[in-house]
C-alpha cells in the first residue's frame, strides 16, 4: 500500500457535450469542447510543466510555465489557459520551450531558499518537480540582490504555518480562498518583487477572517502554507480513502500516514459529497482519537457514587449481559433497550437493533435522530413516500433560487454551504428564514435578497404564510399537480390555505416579519426557476417540527419544485451518520427501510433471517424510556457513542432517569457525561480505527476504511457482538462487509449494496436496487416513491412555552463552525482556540435593559433550570432572542431546555425556551454541583499490584 | 409514567388533525398512537381514559377508545 496520488489535470473539467479532436505531440485526442490544452495533454498523460494552475481552481494563466506551441499561431501561448479547438496540432516540448521554461524556473527559484533537504515539502513539493522537469541547472542570480528570504513565518494557526520565504506567488492560495472556500482572507498585496500573499489586511492567520478550511493549503505547491504536522512528522507513506466522522456533509479525505499514525488528513478530489474540499473539523480535529482522556480498558462498578474499576473484556461483558438478564427477570422483558448512534458506522447501528429486536427480545431501540431530524423522516414519509432529502448536493449548481430555513450551513454543514455560495455568486437568489442574522445572509460577494427574521417557534406560520401567497396569487404549477400529487387532498389543502387567517398580513404581529418581505419571498421562490428548499434542525427542533416538514414539501409540491436537479426538499442533516442510524432501523417502531415493525411481510422476512419471533408493537423512544425509568419500569439501557446527558434537553430530568436504572451501559472514546451515571463503560474505536460505511443527507452510502488498530482492542460493531453472543444470540460475523450484506439481503432499497460495489463505484445514493444499480442521485423524478404526492394540511399551532413576565425572553439552541455538537471530539483538539466556552448572545437593547456588558458572566434561567455563562452584545440577534451552542459541559445548556417535544416524533424544543437573564458573578448551584459530580464519577482505581 | 405527560402528548396528536372531519381525524390520531406508542404509555392512558380521562380532548377520547376496541381504521 503507497499514497494515492491523485492526478491534477491542470485545469477544471468542461462539462461540454461536444468532442473536439486535437494533436498533442503527435497523438490525437478528443476532448469536451471547453478543455483547456494542459488537461487535454493529461489526458494523454502529457504533463506540461505548471505552478500557478491546479485542477480545484479556475485557471489563472501566470507563471509562464506552461507554455506550448499551437501550429499557425503566433508565440508561446499558456496552456493552461488556451482552450482547445478542432484540427489544432500543439507542441509541448521543444528546445525554445525548454529555455523559456528554464529561464522561469531560474527566476523563480533566484528568491526560493535552496533547503529542499530540510525542507517539509521535500519529497513533495511541485516547486521541486517543476525544476527537475524544465531540466534546472544553474541559477544565474545570486541571493546576494534583494529577496524574500529572511521573511518571517507565521505560526499563529494552529494547524499550519505560513512561511513567506518560500513563497512564489502563484495566488493558487487567494484563488481557493475565493473559489473553494468562498472566504476571500487572502489577498496579494502589493505589486511586482514587492508582491506578498497576506491574510486579511496583513493580519496573522488566526486573527483574519480566515476559517482554517485548509483549502490553500492543499493549493500550495510548495512549502509556503503547510501543515504543522507535516512539519512534525515528515511527510506520509502511505493512505486509504476514508470519511470524515463529523458532520453530514460526509468528506471524503485521504488518511495519510506514517505506519499506525495519521500525518495529515486531505480532502478526496474523488469524494462526491465535497469533490477535494474540506472544513476545520474534518481537515484538522482529528487528534482527539490519540487524546490522552480517551479510556481504552472496559470498567465497572456497582454503584455510581463506586469510583470505576478496569477489568478485562470477558468479565466486562459477562457482568454486563448478566446484569441485562437479571433485570429482565425481575422486571420483565420490556425492561432494557438500546440507543444507536450516528456517529457509528451503518453496520453498528445495524447490530445494535438487531441485539436489541433479536436478543433483547424487544423494540426500545432509539437514537439521536430522536432529537434532531426524526420529524423530517415523519414529514417526508407522509408526503412523499420516503424518509430522506431529494436530492444530491451537485443539484445546487442548478438552482436558481435557495431558501434556507433554520439552518446554518457555513457553521453547521461548512463545505456544503461552500458550494452554496459558489452558486449564489454565480447569481441565484437567496432568501434566508431564521431568527439570526446568519452569515451567509452577508459574505464576501453575496448577499441575501431577502431575510424573513421570524420569531423562534412561527415556522409554520412563516411557510403557510408563503404557500398562501402562492395558492391565491395563481402561483401554483398547476400541471405538476394535476400530473403528481393526490387531486383530492390537493383542493383541501389549497382552500385551506387560501384561508384569510394564513395570509402574511394576518400573521405579520405573530412572527414579526413584515407582510411584504413574506410576499416578495414567496414570489421569487415560486417564479424565479429552479427553487431549492434547504432547512435544518431549526425546523425539525420544536412542538411542530414534523408539521413544519410537511408544510415545506407542500411547498415545494405546489411550485413543481421537486423530481430535478435544481429543486427540492433537502434536510441538512447534523450528524455524519444520521441518514444511516435513520435507514438502519434505529427507531423503535421501524426495521431497515423504514417499515412498520407492525408489517407482517417485514416482520417474517426479519423473522426468517434472525431465526427468532420478532414483536410487532413500537418500543419506547429516548424520551419515553427516561419516563418509563422515573416510573420504575426500565431498568437497563445499552449506549453506544451517544451523550443523551448533554446532548438531550432537560437535563435534570434525564440525569434522574438515568439514575434510577440499574445497569447503564456506556460505550465511548470519552467518559463523557452521561458516563457520571453508567455502571459499565465499554471503550470504543475512532473511525480510524474500524471498517464499516457512513451515509451522509444526500443518502450516499460511503466507505470508513481501518487505518490503525483499535486502541481499545474491538471495533464497535465486535463489542456488540461479543455482548450479543454473551446475551445468547448466535453472531459471527468476520467482518463488518458480512454486516452490509444482510443489510442488503432485508432491506429492498440497498439491494445491491456491497463493499464491493462500494468500492467499484467511490460512493452509492440508495435507492441502489435492480431498478438502480447505481444508486439514485435525484427522487421522485417521474412520481413520488409512494406514488401520488400528498398536500397534507398544516395548521399552525403555538407552541405552550411562551415568554411572560418572569421569561420575557427566547433562547434558540445551535453550533458553531470549529465545535461539534457535545464538544467530546472537537474540545479535545486545538479547536478550542477558536471557542473556548459557551457564549450568550443577546440584542444591545436586551443588555442594555439589564446592564450586562459585552464579556459579563450573566446568568440563564428558565422554569427547568439555570446555568451561567459569559455574553456576547450582537445585532444579529433579533430583540428578544438569545442564543447560545452546546459544546461545553461546565455550560450545560440543557439544563434550560424544557421537556416540550414535536407532537408527533417527541424531537425536544430545544429551538424556543422563554428565559430570562441577569447580572451574575459565579457559577449556579447547579453548576457547582454537577461539577463536583462530573469529578467524583470519573475517578478510577488504581488497578491492584501484581 | 405520568399521566399528565400522555394526556398533552395525545392531545397534541389531535390538534394537528383538528382540521379534520371528525371521523378521518379519529382514525388519524388513533393511528398514530398505534405506530408510536409502546404498550406502557397505552396502558397508562388507557388507565387515564377509565378513570374518566380529564383533560382528553373529545376526539382523542374517541380514538383512543376506537384503538382499545380494535375498530380503528388505518386511514
Ligand atoms: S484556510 Fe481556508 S479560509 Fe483560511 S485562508 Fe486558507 S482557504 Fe482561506
Ligand atoms: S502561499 Fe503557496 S499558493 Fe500562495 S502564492 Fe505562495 S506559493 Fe502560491
Ligand atoms: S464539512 Fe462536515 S464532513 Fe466535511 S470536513 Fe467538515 S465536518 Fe467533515
Ligand atoms: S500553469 Fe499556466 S500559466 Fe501557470
Amino acid at each position: 500500500m503507497g499514497l494515492i496520488h491523485e492526478i491534477d489535470y491542470g485545469t477544471k473539467a468542461s462539462s461540454n457535450t461536444k468532442l473536439v479532436s486535437l494533436s498533442i505531440d503527435g497523438q490525437t485526442v478528443s476532448v469536451p469542447e471547453g478543455t483547456s490544452v494542459m488537461r487535454a495533454a493529461m489526458e494523454l498523460g502529457t504533463q506540461i510543466p505548471k505552478l500557478c494552475a491546479t485542477d480545484m481552481l479556475d485557471s489563472f494563466g501566470s507563471c509562464r510555465l506552461c507554455l506550448v506551441e499551437i501550429e499557425g499561431r503566433a508565440g508561446t501561448p499558456a496552456s493552461c489557459t488556451t482552450p482547445v479547438a478542432q484540427g489544432m496540432v500543439v507542441h509541448t516540448q521543444n528546445a525554445k520551450l525548454a529555455k523559456l521554461r528554464r529561464g522561469v524556473m531560474e527566476l523563480y527559484i533566484s528568491d526560493h531558499p535552496l533547503d529542499c533537504l530540510t525542507c517539509s515539502a521535500n519529497g513533495n513539493c511541485e516547486l521541486q518537480d517543476m525544476a527537475g522537469a524544465v531540466g534546472l541547472r544553474e541559477v544565474r542570480y545570486g541571493d546576494e540582490g534583494a529577496n524574500h528570504l529572511d521573511s518571517v513565518a507565521d505560526t499563529s494557526n494552529p494547524y499550519f504555518q505560513f512561511d513567506p520565504a518560500k513563497c512564489i506567488v502563484c495566488s493558487r492560495c487567494v484563488r481557493a480562498c475565493e473559489e473553494v472556500q468562498g472566504t476571500f482572507a487572502l489577498t496579494i498585496a502589493g505589486s511586482g518583487f514587492g508582491s506578498k500573499v497576506s491574510a486579511g489586511m496583513d493580519e496573522a492567520f488566526f486573527e483574519s477572517e480566515c476559517v482554517s478550511c485548509g483549502a490553500c493549503v492543499q493549493a500550495c505547491p510548495t512549502a509556503t502554507l503547510m501543515e504543522k504536522s507535516v512539519i512534525e512528522m515528515g511527510q506520509p507513506e502511505h493512505s486509504e480513502v476514508t470519511t470524515c466522522a463529523y458532520c453530514g456533509v460526509g468528506c471524503a479525505f485521504k488518511a495519510e500516514m506514517r505506519g499506525e499514525e495519521v500525518v495529515r488528513m486531505v480532502p478526496y478530489k474523488d469524494g462526491k459529497a465535497n469533490h477535494g474540499h474540506s472544513c476545520i473539523k474534518g481537515r484538522f480535529a482529528w487528534g482527539y482519537a490519540t487524546h490522552k482522556d480517551r479510556i481504552t480498558k472496559p470498567m465497572i462498578r456497582a454503584k455510581i457514587t463506586d469510583p470505576w474499576r478496569e477489568v478485562s473484556w470477558e468479565e466486562a461483558i459477562a457482568y454486563t449481559a448478566a446484569e441485562f438478564k437479571r433485570i429482565q427477570a425481575k422486571y420483565g422483558t420490556d425492561s432494557i433497550g438500546g440507543i444507536t448512534s450516528s456517529r457509528c458506522t451503518n453496520e453498528e447501528t445495524y447490530l445494535i437493533q438487531k441485539l436489541v429486536r433479536a436478543g433483547f427480545g424487544n423494540n426500545n431501540v432509539d437514537t439521536c435522530a430522536r432529537v434532531c431530524h426524526s420529524p423530517t423522516g415523519y414529514g417526508l414519509k407522509n408526503t412523499y413516500g420516503t424518509s430522506a432529502g431529494t436530492q444530491d448536493f451537485d443539484s445546487v449548481d442548478h438552482a436558481d433560487v435557495i431558501l434556507i430555513i433554520g439552518a446554518n450551513p457555513t457553521d453547521g454543514h461548512p463545505v456544503f454551504a461552500s458550494r452554496m455560495k459558489k452558486r449564489l455568486r454565480e447569481g441565484a437568489k437567496l432568501i434566508v428564514a431564521d431568527p439570526r442574522r446568519i452569515d451567509i445572509i452577508r459574505t464576501p460577494h453575496v448577499e441575501a435578497q431577502i431575510h424573513l427574521p421570524l420569531q423562534p417557534g412561527t415556522n409554520v406560520a412563516v411557510v403557510n404564510a408563503l404557500a398562501h401567497v402562492i395558492v391565491t396569487e395563481g402561483l401554483v404549477d398547476e400541471a405538476f399537480v394535476r400530473e403528481r400529487c393526490d387531486m383530492a387532498e390537493f383542493v383541501d389543502w389549497a382552500e385551506f390555505i387560501a384561508q384569510d387567517r394564513h395570509s402574511p398580513e394576518t400573521i405579520e404581529g405573530l412572527c414579526g416579519v413584515p407582510a411584504k418581505l413574506i410576499r416578495e419571498a414567496a414570489r421569487l421562490y415560486a417564479t424565479g426557476g429552479n427553487g431549492a428548499i434547504y432547512y435544518g434542525l431549526g425546523v425539525t427542533e420544536h412542538s411542530q417540527g414534523s408539521t413544519t416538514v410537511i408544510a415545506i414539501a407542500n411547498l415545494a409540491m405546489a411550485t413543481g419544485n421537486i423530481g430535478r436537479p435544481g429543486v427540492g426538499v433537502n434536510p441538512l442533516r447534523g450528524q455524519n451518520n444520521v441518514q444511516g442510524a435513520c435507514d438502519m432501523g434505529s427507531f423503535p417502531h421501524e426495521f431497515t427501510g423504514y417499515r412498520h415493525v407492525s408489517d407482517e411481510a417485514t416482520r417474517e422476512l426479519f423473522e426468517n433471517t434472525w431465526g427468532v419471533a420478532l414483536r410487532g408493537d413500537p418500543g419506547l423512544r429516548i424520551p419515553n424510556m427516561i419516563d418509563a425509568a422515573m416510573a420504575g419500569s426500565f431498568m437497563g439501557l445499552y449506549i453506544q457513542g451517544e451523550d443523551i446527558v448533554q446532548s438531550d434537553p432537560d437535563t435534570k430530568h434525564m440525569t434522574a432517569g438515568l439514575r434510577a436504572m440499574e445497569c447503564v451501559v456506556v460505550q465511548d472514546l470519552f467518559l463523557n457525561e452521561s458516563a457520571s451515571f453508567a455502571h459499565v463503560f465499554l471503550p470504543g474505536s475512532s473511525f480510524l480505527e474500524k471498517d464499516g460505511t457512513f451515509t451522509n443527507a444526500e443518502r450516499r452510502i460511503q466507505r470508513v476504511r481501518k487505518v490503525m488498530a483499535p486502541k481499545n482492542g474491538y471495533g464497535d460493531w465486535e463489542v456488540t457482538q461479543l455482548l450479543a453472543n454473551e446475551m445468547g444470540m448466535d453472531m459471527h460475523y468476520q467482518h463488518p462487509s458480512e454486516i452490509m450484506d444482510e443489510i442488503a439481503a432485508v432491506t429492498p432499497t440497498f439491494a445491491d449494496v456491497s463493499f464491493a460495489a462500494l468500492d467499484r463505484l467511490g460512493s452509492i445514493q440508495w435507492p441502489c436496487n435492480a431498478q438502480a444499480p447505481e444508486g439514485t442521485p435525484v427522487m421522485h423524478i417521474d412520481h413520488f416513491v409512494r406514488g401520488k404526492g400528498r398536500f397534507i394540511v398544516t395548521d399552525y399551532v403555538a407552541t405552550d412555552e411562551r415568554t411572560g413576565a418572569r421569561f420575557p425572553l427566547l433562547l434558540t439552541t445551535g453550533r458553531i463552525l470549529s465545535q461539534y455538537n457535545v464538544g467530546a471530539q472537537t474540545r479535545r483538539t486545538e479547536n478550542v482556540a477558536w471557542h473556548e466556552e459557551d457564549l450568550l448572545e443577546l440584542h444591545p437593547h436586551d443588555a442594555e435593559n439589564r446592564g450586562i456588558k459585552d464579556g459579563d458572566w450573566v446568568k440563564l434561567a428558565s422554569r427547568a433550570g439555570e446555568t451561567t455563562l459569559r455574553a456576547r452584545i450582537t445585532d444579529r440577534m433579533a430583540l428578544g432572542v438569545v442564543y447560545t451552542t452546546f459544546h461545553h459541559p461546565e455550560t450545560q445548556a440543557n439544563v434550560i431546555t424544557t421537556e416540550f417535544s414535536d407532537w408527533a416524533t417527541n424531537c425536544p424544543e430545544y429551538k424556543v425556551t422563554a428565559v430570562q437573564i441577569s447580572p451574575s458573578n459565579g457559577p449556579t448551584e447547579w453548576q457547582v454541583s454537577y461539577q463536583k459530580l462530573s469529578d467524583d464519577a470519573r475517578r478510577i482505581t488504581a488497578p491492584a499490584a501484581e | 409514567m405520568s399521566p399528565d405527560r400522555h394526556v398533552y402528548m395525545a392531545n397534541q396528536i389531535g390538534k394537528f388533525f383538528a382540521h379534520q372531519r371528525e371521523d378521518i381525524a379519529v382514525d388519524e390520531i388513533a393511528d398514530h398512537i398505534r405506530s408510536f406508542w409502546e404498550r406502557r404509555m397505552l396502558a397508562d392512558i388507557y388507565a387515564h381514559l377509565d378513570k374518566g380521562g380529564a383533560g382528553l380532548d373529545p376526539r382523542v377520547i374517541l380514538a383512543l377508545r376506537k384503538l382499545r376496541a380494535g375498530t380503528a381504521v388505518a386511514p
